[in-house]
């Protein structure tokens, strides 16, 4: 196989027959460049969707509070429902390995200054769980931990935004940032996909909100989510059912919609994940078939090129070449070609995709491109199906008997 | 060097079969330069052919400088032809896409040599046949004669015991014909073995000695006074 002499005689044939080569090879070449551009596009269909999602876990459960709006066992409308940590540890005990990640939020408005610089931001207080749930990507320092809401540690966790604001230029990372009168410690600084206004919050610990801003233990929202082993069916029923077990928890009518709501994006994501993979299996069907026409075109000039070399290959056999000689001679010529041409395929497919891929915007194409992952296992395929495709003419030639192919004719 | 006892091979045609060698009994030996003469249909062809390992026999035993060629895979009659034997063919059988000197050096290419090594001897039995300024050409641009000439280099390339030629002239004119055989005389005088199939008379007395074939039987075998073809060149 790394026989240089065997990869001269292949080159060489290859080059002195040129057009043979070239026309077998444009077929493959087409159709990876179709599946590439294909791919590309259903990528790109698939990215406009996940965008509209934003950035947060797509398992999310969120549950808010509000105020009743229908009087239930003796209690009249109007009553505000406000969570506590009771409640937090009611849903995250009771429920057990149904939920992945759970994590209180407590909103809060500051003004943060550090020295001459000042603005005001959303403050969260939250659970180490609410990284995993929002996605936060910790670029410096570390995220709030279990520490933290034991000792109630006044520290922050700043979004990269809030960094350049006030710090300007320098690392935030260790300094004290002042919150509304208050010094807390930056332990951390992050950066979120989730866009501008994702990047200009500040975290801290739940407990050390609870204690500063009001000696409480009241929670505003409580994020969590499932299991993600759990199929559409079962998260919407695991939702359901605890929905049903807070409004009794907290003697709300059962068709009440303002006094608890819970929000499972489970629904939300079913219709846009079933599409995305129809769209997945149909350009897979599609390029699977331009694949194999590719293939069986090969195949077939193959047959035509054993065909005209059946002189050649008597020749050799007469002159000692080896059945196995044969076969690798016309299975790497078509391993060669079949690689070669589905790379400049390929390479015309991300080349297209690049250069028309920024003005598909409109059309709800964002950002096609194909992962280096399916180029490289595409590269695998072509050299299999180069040789898949070069096999059976190779048999064949390996099969030529000398005598016939020497036949004065 | 070489044995053949009660050789016999038909080929089915449709239902029935064509007998065609119907027990060969002939023994060549080394420094021979052997005619194998017969009209078409005799049976010269196919003799030729199993004694080059292109076809094997239905029975009968052959051995080639003692070695016995029977029941041989592809890989073993590649192996086999490699070494002992170097084909001249009627109609040259060059590779057409590859210059003298590549097609000289192909059946070394088979012998495992290293590709400078190759080209040196490519070059050696170009120059034997006196086409070494030719080395770089295509067969397309060589004339009959010369690509017979380019044919026997490649031949000799790879040393063989035995040299075999299938009417290696009747795709030449007269004169270009004899300067072929003056060559193979030569080579046969350097003690080269060589077996010529055709079927004019005039080759057929340039050799040592001729055995003539009809109807799948020896029907003569006898030495010649050889003619030199140096006398008509």
């Amino acid at each position: 196989m790394f026989d240089i002499d065997l990869w001269r005689e292949i080159f060489q044939s290859i080059n002195k027959n040129r057009l043979r080569s070239m026309l077998s090879g444009f077929t493959v070449a087409f159709a990876i460049m179709l599946f590439t551009i294909l791919f590309g596009i259903a990528n790109g269909l698939s990215n406009t969707f996940a965008e509209a999602f934003g950035d947060d876990a797509t398992n999310s459960i969120f549950i808010q509070s509000g105020t009743t709006t229908t009087a239930h066992k003796g209690m009249q409308a109007g009553r505000r429902i406000q969570f506590d940590n009771e409640d937090f540890n009611y849903i995250k005990d009771d429920n057990g390995n149904k939920i992945e990640f759970i994590t209180a939020r407590i909103y809060k408005n500051v003004t943060a200054t550090f020295r001459n610089e000042q603005n005001s931001y959303s403050v969260q207080a939250v659970h180490p769980d609410h990284m995993f749930l929002e996605k936060t990507i910790i670029r410096e320092g570390r995220y709030i931990n279990q520490r933290d809401l034991n000792e109630r540690t006044k520290v922050v966790v700043i979004g990269r935004l809030v960094e350049e604001d006030l710090f300007l230029k320098t690392t935030a990372l260790g300094k004290y940032i002042n919150l509304s009168g208050i010094q807390y410690k930056v332990v951390g600084i992050f950066t979120d996909e989730g866009g501008d206004n994702q990047e200009r919050l500040i975290y801290m610990p739940v407990t050390t909100a609870q204690q500063v801003y009001g000696n409480n233990d009241y929670i505003d929202q409580i994020n969590l989510t499932y299991n993600p082993e759990m199929n559409f069916d079962q998260a919407i029923a695991f939702s359901n059912s605890l929905t049903k077990k807070l409004k009794e928890r907290f003697s709300v009518a059962a068709t009440d919609q303002r006094a608890i709501r819970v929000r499972n994006l489970a629904s939300d994501n079913k219709a846009v994940n079933q599409m995305t993979t129809v769209l997945g299996v149909l350009v897979l069907i599609i390029g699977m078939g331009t694949l194999i026409a590719g293939i069986v075109g090969i195949s077939n000039i193959m047959i035509f090129i054993v065909k005209e070399r059946t002189k050649e290959i008597g020749i050799r056999k007469a002159l000692g070449a080896s059945p196995k000689s044969i076969v690798s001679i016309i299975l790497l010529e078509s391993v060669l070609i079949t690689a070669i041409a589905g790379y400049v395929g390929l390479l015309i497919g991300v080349g297209a995709l690049e250069y028309f891929g920024p003005g598909l915007k409109e059309y709800f194409i964002t950002d096609p491109s194909v992962s280096s992952s399916l180029v490289v296992s595409a590269t695998i395929v072509l050299i299999l199906a180069g040789g898949l495709a070069g096999y059976l003419p190779a048999k064949k030639a390996s099969q030529i008997k000398p005598i016939v192919a020497l036949r004065n004719d | 060097m070489l044995k053949i006892n009660q050789l016999h091979k038909s080929y089915p045609i449709g239902d029935s079969s064509l007998h065609v060698l119907k027990g060969i009994d002939l023994e060549v030996e080394t420094g021979e330069m052997v005619a194998i003469m017969g009209s078409s249909g005799s049976g010269k062809s196919t003799l030729l052919n199993i004694i080059g390992m292109l076809d094997e026999a239905d029975s009968g035993d052959y051995i080639l400088d003692g070695v016995p060629i029977k029941n041989l895979n592809e890989k073993k009659a590649a192996i086999y032809r490699n070494k002992f034997l170097g084909f001249i063919f009627q109609s040259f059988n060059l590779i057409n896409y590859k210059n003298a000197l590549e097609n000289v050096a192909l059946p070394l290419y088979y012998q495992g040599l290293k590709r400078k090594e190759r080209l040196e001897k490519g070059k050696f039995h170009l120059q034997k046949v006196g086409l070494l300024d030719w080395a770089h050409h295509l067969p397309s641009e060589l004339s009959g004669g010369q690509k017979q000439r380019i044919a026997i280099a490649r031949a000799l390339a790879a040393d063989p015991k035995l040299l075999l030629a299938d009417e290696p002239t009747g795709a030449l004119d007269t004169k270009t014909s004899y300067e072929i055989m003056e060559f193979l005389q030569q080579l046969n005088d350097e003690g080269k073995t060589i077996l010529i199939v055709t079927h004019e008379e005039d080759i057929a007395e340039m050799c040592k000695r001729v055995v003539r074939l009809r109807d799948g039987v020896i029907e003569e075998d006898k030495k010649v006074n050889q003619v030199r073809a140096s006398q008509y060149v």
